[in-house]
């Protein structure tokens, strides 16, 4: 059993299948491990054992399960039990993979490090001194840890693929519209999209060929025409790869050492690759930073101490509302709300809101001239390896710009992926790859040619 | 930039109460926040269309026929206090009363 941990879970999927091993009995192990979790990764570990034909998958505590803790990492929220389950959770529960957990999280996924969760910051797996990333920090820390055998969690800006990188996993965010959103705990409704965190790129095709489909109940879901292939590729003779963002100051050294020998894998493999300019990526952050703590502003009005979660302050309606939210949300929440309401005031909607959405505009337009002469766009994942527990709470606009590579795909609506590609001073470096809307199927193959000539190891393990 | 009075403003929009220290230190984390976001002004925009949707949907449309929704007590059972018909909450104005 104990050689389960080192199975990627496609792997472990075949085992069951072949009958080498229960449902039950996969479950039972990935409980215990999950159960063992030193990291603070999670939040809740499941109490009963439904088994199933995969294992079990942990998920960040913002997609609502029926009866199980949802608390999107927020104080606000601590205690909730949704009374219905997200279509993501459902769809990888009828597929097979229980819930294993509720992974930590940045409270309502904004942070880049899980050191806003309103519970606890995650430890990461190769040095216990430094964050994980964030948001789906917990997804990300329990996998590479080994205390689950997958996970999934949200992307807004780079939830998904920024802690993926920093721990050394893959992480996989989908075009907007492939995954229905339902049950997903909103943070900012034009870019959140769920995705999955795994071992290597093949479990990541599965869980997304599991979880995509167009949905009744989510209106802006479309699902992948043509559905997911499993990733098979060895070479990457005839792609061609545009570099982005190597030359681009406050990136780590280390971390473009990495990601230059990884375009010289691209190259042993038959790819081409060729440097392309995105005019207005560099501008991402700053439009990022309009758009979605605006649509956070609107989306978390619904936390009023009304209908669920804490209700604080005495008095009438007015100081219960400003009560609760004021206690219940955390300093990171509420400056966002801030920004988002300020953004969207009479008087300066046109000059943050309106002009970002033309940033907006501008960046689609880059990656649709790009895509015209190559197939995929490459760039690093984070400008840095993980940093230090505290290093950038006290500062939170060099926090943001720990996103600076990620969040042009979202405001785009297209898809990239974080494969693992090598260590700097011991720590994960993660390279992004992005394709065209729609492209998962292709870009998956690429990453998996890439992933295997890579050969990364995982966390060391004592 | 942003000054005190607007945060202040803000905050109220945003049903927030927060302290004077709260205050002070959200004025300042915000003009940074802010001075960093209005790098967008260097860029020539004029005649630029808004995004506001990336994936391109015509019409989503479902059949206008009643389907179960959540019973009323499911609904209730995660308030924080609640009648068997509804919400209760203080009194919009008054002093506290329900």
């Amino acid at each position: 059993m104990s050689e389960l941990v080192e199975l990627t879970g496609a792997a472990q999927a075949e085992r069951i299948r072949a009958g080498e091993v229960s449902g039950e009995e996969v479950f039972e192990f990935w409980r215990a491990r999950a159960a063992s979790d030193e990291l603070g990764a999670y939040l809740w570990v499941a109490e009963d054992n439904p088994g199933g034909e995969l294992p079990p998958v942990a998920v960040k505590d913002l997609f609502c399960v029926e009866g199980v803790p949802s608390a999107a990492g927020s104080r606000i929220l601590e205690g909730y039990r949704p009374p219905y389950t997200a279509t993501s959770v459902r769809k990888l529960r009828d597929g097979g993979a229980g819930v294993l957990g509720k992974t930590n999280q940045d409270e309502f996924a904004m942070g880049s490090s899980n050191e806003n969760s309103a519970f606890r910051p995650v430890e990461n797996p190769w040095d216990r001194t430094r964050v994980p990333g964030g948001s789906s920090g917990g997804s990300a820390a329990a996998v590479a840890a080994g205390t689950a055998p997958w996970a999934i969690g949200t992307d807004t800006g780079g939830s998904v693929r920024q802690p993926a990188a920093l721990c050394g996993v893959v992480g996989l965010k989908p075009t907007y519209g492939a995954i229905s959103r339902y049950g997903m705990i909103a943070f900012a409704s034009s870019l959140d999209q769920c995705g999955p965190l795994t071992r290597d790129v093949t479990d990541a095709a599965l869980l997304l060929g599991l979880m995509q489909g167009r949905d009744p109940c989510d209106s802006t879901s479309v699902g992948i025409p043509g559905g997911i292939d499993l990733p098979s590729a060895e070479r990457l003779d005839g792609s061609r790869f545009g570099v982005w963002g190597l030359e681009e100051e406050g990136l780590d050294a280390g971390v473009a050492a990495a990601c230059r020998a990884t375009l010289g894998t691209i190259e042993e493999l038959g790819g081409a690759v060729e440097e392309i300019e995105l005019p207005h990526a560099g501008h991402g952050l700053s439009a990022y930073y309009v758009i979605a703590p605006a649509e956070a502003s609107a989306n978390l009005a619904r936390y009023d101490g009304v209908r669920y979660g804490m209700r604080a302050g005495n008095g009438d309606l007015t100081s219960l509302y400003e009560t609760t939210r004021h206690d219940g949300f955390g300093d990171e929440v509420q400056r966002r709300i801030m920004i988002g309401t300020y953004a969207l005031s009479s008087g300066y909607y046109e000059a943050y809101y309106g002009k970002a959405q033309k940033v907006r505009t501008r960046i689609v337009e880059d990656f649709r001239a790009a895509f015209e002469r190559v197939d995929f766009v490459v760039t690093p994942t984070s400008p840095t390896v993980a940093f230090k527990l505290g290093e950038r709470t006290a500062d939170p606009l060099a926090m943001y710009l720990s996103d600076y590579f990620t969040v042009p795909m979202p405001l785009a609506g297209i898809p990239a992926v974080s494969i693992p590609c090598g260590l700097h001073e011991g720590l994960p470096v993660g390279f992004q790859i992005a394709g065209p809307a729609f492209s998962e199927t292709r870009m998956l193959d690429a990453a998996h040619a890439l992933e295997q000539a890579i050969g990364f190891k995982g966390v060391p393990r004592g | 930039m942003i000054d005190r009075d607007q945060v202040l403003h803000v905050a109220r929009l945003a049903r927030l109460r927060l302290s004077d220290d709260e205050v002070e230190r959200m004025t300042g984390e915000l003009s940074e926040i802010l001075e960093h976001v209005e790098r967008m002004d260097e860029l020539d925009l004029e005649g630029v269309e808004p995004t506001s949707h990336v994936v391109e949907l015509q019409n989503v449309l479902r059949e206008d026929v009643p389907r179960p929704s959540l019973p009323r007590e499911r609904a209730l059972e995660q308030a924080p206090d609640a009648t068997e018909i509804g919400f209760r909450v203080p009194s919009p104005g008054g002093s506290g009363g329900s």
